[in-house]
């Protein structure tokens, strides 16, 4: 449990920078009012500025508008509530990656966009393992970026990992099966495979992740076992898309929110959760290697409406 | 790019515009759907609530609902607030004195080291300087590595990396390195760094202080989402943005930033990245991103005016003379100067993207230009007395316009045979009491004779 307060104080932390301007908001118009026209309307602009999206940021208040209207309410009181609302939203997409060790390896893929944070949550998922007890394998198949195979490797060094290489513009599918025949051989308990996040050019990307899908699938058929797509938090509505397209291209399996630690509020991951249902594994905020951590909802409700920790953890 | 947004904008206008008379209601209404749209593409709320209230300010002022294209007018408002919004008109870097310190900054994975590449090649091949290229970001593993890849494919000198060196004497060596091999531009890549970090806006702020950057860009995501404000003001207070590069323009973007940044900072965006390949950054072009924004809607607008400046009266009454079968050449001389000034307007139409639709149909309708101005010229060489009974231009009277106007007699005769032509297609289109639907068909301005057809 202390961990897991840890956990929250540092999530908290970071996420107080970020949701101080939407929680002195909320404050700032709550404060024992009425709940009328006028303050379903800034609520609602507070949840958009979260990046909650209209969508669900109106439906929030919609409901606040059926379930309260005319009444006089509280700061906190209001804050509670639409913290219980949104922690019913994200439970259901709070589930953990959990790596079958009887798998040999677990093959991860790791998916988005690029410059969401691919490679350094690669490198963060491949210290945790480490960490944990299961032995990693990387593979930089992200042949495209330049010095994205340097980046990786130095992750690999700090971490104590191998990591399966190949020349700039190597065919990545290759890559992909060498690292599983490599894994294997050393018996590794998860192969973490990193992919160029080519966008723009989505025809090229879809091949490219097809075809390493295929060739995992010839050594293994279950494999990729997971699929991780990593969104960036200062992304907004975009994310949606994003999810979507890779959808199209992969079996998405889960979710990274990475960058949780500006002042992004990472609101769209609500939104995200009512949509897709895709479970969120873990959430980047910060740095250094120990700053990827498992998802919790009521965590990542209250410190996005600027609570205090959860209820379930009252201070002692 | 844009397609969200542009789908949803266009949708809301389009629905205006396909009504007649517009009620407070209704813009009401329209302005709504734009506020929803504008924030489904991350348009910042404080932008957007700017946005939708100078619009409506415009929109339900005096005239504009009693005009008699009130639709139109709310586009148009609409096009010229965003034009607005992303800043008038294209500014270019301003350089200086050589070497001329470029400092590129942002968050992590905006793509500042892909841009610096993109910029350092764009100023080698197009502004013709010496560019010079150093990376300062020695947090990310192979940061510098990826600069130094990235110069080599550029053709572009990048900076000797040597291990343990900080920021600051990177930025210290690489400006010596400048002023002694007399590189005309100095592009520093930075590390990206979280705006509410400190120590490394510290550190930026000293490499600033240092180099004296001639140009602060501040390298923007296209994707980001509401936050995009808090960034670019707090980089712009800290370090004193000059402006802005926003990448991703590709993509599936929204690009809801690009319509935040700059009203948010009052600085303008220089340069967007369009694509993955080191020639794909563009400068910003303003009115170009608002018409792209628009779509449709704004070739439709265009269209629109375009038929406006066809004087509504002489319409009306060549309207009437056709709809009465009574069309002679004074009439189709009209017709053709009208057909002209369209046609200028499909060159304009031509160059404009996401038209692919609409240029189909300008290259449809033939509209040579060059053959309308002759056959001008060639009814302008007749007399009031043939251009009101073409019947009597027999072979001599043929023989004279044609000399007259700089043709041959063949092309006297090509018109001659396409305005009978158009004569007996209008009787038969009267007959068939089908004028108004021909008139009001394709996007074609009332008026245009249906047989206009110059090959």
């Amino acid at each position: 449990m202390s961990g897991e307060r840890g956990w929250f104080g540092r999530l908290r932390e970071r996420l107080s920078r970020t949701s101080r301007a939407l929680g002195a908001r909320l404050g700032a118009l709550v404060r024992r009012r009425r709940v009328d026209d006028e303050l379903l309307e800034e609520l609602e602009e507070a949840l958009i500025l979260a990046d909650m999206g209209v969508e669900t940021a109106t439906r929030l208040t919609e409901r606040l508008r059926r379930e309260r209207f005319g009444r006089e309410v509280e700061e906190r009181e209001l804050r509670e509530t639409l913290a219980g609302w949104i922690t019913e939203i994200l439970a259901r997409v709070e589930r953990p990656l959990t790596v079958d060790p009887t798998r040999r390896p677990h093959v991860i893929l790791v998916v988005g966009v690029n410059g969401t944070g691919k490679t350094t949550t690669i490198g963060k998922l491949a210290h945790r393992f480490a960490a944990e007890g299961p032995r990693p394998v990387l593979a930089a198949c992200d042949t495209f970026r330049a010095a994205a195979v340097e980046q990786l490797v130095a992750w690999g060094e700090r971490v104590g990992a191998p990591v399966v290489t190949g020349r700039p513009g190597a065919d990545a599918a290759g890559l992909a099966y060498e690292a599983l025949q490599r894994a294997r051989r050393e018996g590794a308990d998860v192969l973490l495979i990193d992919t160029a996040g080519r966008l723009h050019n989505k025809k090229a990307l879809m091949d490219e992740l097809a075809k390493i899908r295929r060739v995992l699938k010839k050594l293994d058929p279950e494999a990729p076992h997971d699929t991780l797509l990593v969104l960036d938090a200062t992304t907004g509505q975009n994310a949606h898309a994003q999810v979507a397209t890779f959808r199209e291209l992969v079996e998405v399996t889960g979710l990274v929110v990475t960058k949780l630690d500006g002042t992004a509020k990472g609101g769209v991951v609500v939104a995200l959760a009512e949509r897709f249902g895709l479970p969120v594994h873990f959430v980047g905020v910060g740095e250094g290697v120990e700053d990827l951590r498992p998802f919790r909802a009521g965590a990542f409700a209250r410190a996005l409406l600027d609570l205090d920790a959860p209820a379930e953890a009252p201070a002692s | 790019m844009f397609e969200g947004l542009t789908q949803r904008l266009t949708g809301v206008l389009d629905r205006l515009r396909r009504r007649g008379a517009l009620s407070e209601r209704d813009v009401e209404e329209a302005l709504r759907e734009i506020r929803v749209a504008l924030l489904e593409a991350d348009v910042a709320l404080p932008v957007v609530k700017d946005f939708v209230r100078d619009v409506r300010a415009r929109a339900v002022g005096q005239e504009v609902l009693r005009s008699v294209t009130p639709a139109q007018m709310v586009v148009k408002i609409v096009h010229d607030r965003l034009v607005e919004l992303l800043g008038g008109r294209n500014e270019d870097l301003r350089l200086g004195a050589p070497p001329a310190v470029v400092l590129m900054t942002g968050l992590q994975g905006s793509g500042k080291t892909t841009t610096t590449a993109k910029l350092a090649r764009h100023l080698e091949k197009r502004a013709r300087k010496r560019v010079l290229v150093a990376s300062l970001d020695t947090r990310r593993p192979a940061a510098r590595e990826q600069l130094a890849t990235l110069a080599r494919q550029a053709g572009v000198e990048s900076l000797a990396i040597v291990p343990g060196e900080d920021a600051l004497a990177i930025a210290r060596r690489a400006l010596e390195r400048a002023r002694r091999a007399g590189f005309d531009v100095l592009i520093l890549d930075t590390a990206g760094r979280l705006h509410v970090d400190e120590e490394l806006m510290a550190e930026l702020a000293a490499v600033r202080d240092l180099v004296r950057p001639a140009e602060t860009l501040l390298v923007a995501d296209a994707l980001t989402g509401q936050d995009a404000v808090q960034v670019a003001r707090t980089f712009d207070e800290r370090i004193g943005i000059t402006g802005v590069v926003l990448t991703r323009l590709d993509g599936d973007a929204r690009g809801g930033a690009a319509l935040s940044v700059r009203a948010v900072t009052g600085r303008p965006i220089k340069f967007v990245g369009v694509g993955e390949k080191l020639e794909d950054l563009q400068p910003f072009h303003p009115e170009r991103m608002a018409s792209r924004i628009l779509d449709m809607g704004d070739v439709v607008t265009l269209v629109e005016r375009a038929a406006e400046t066809l004087e509504k009266e002489e319409a009306e009454r060549l309207a009437r003379r056709m709809a009465r079968g009574r069309f002679d050449l004074e009439d189709l001389r009209k017709q053709l100067d009208q057909v002209r000034r369209l046609g200028g307007m499909s060159g304009i139409l031509a160059q404009l993207p996401g038209i692919a639709r609409l240029r189909k149909q300008i290259d449809a309708s033939r509209l040579d230009e060059k053959l309308i101005v002759r056959q001008c010229a060639i009814i302008d060489s007749m007399t009031p007395e043939e251009r009101r009974h073409p019947e009597i231009i027999h072979a001599s009277r043929k023989r004279r316009i044609a000399a007259g106007s700089g043709t041959t007699v063949q092309e006297v005769n090509r018109l001659l045979k396409q305005h009978r032509e158009m004569q007996k297609m209008l009787k038969r289109v009267k007959k068939a009491g089908g004028l108004g639907k021909l008139l009001g068909a394709a996007g074609m301005p009332p008026g245009l004779p249906p047989g206009v057809r110059p090959h």
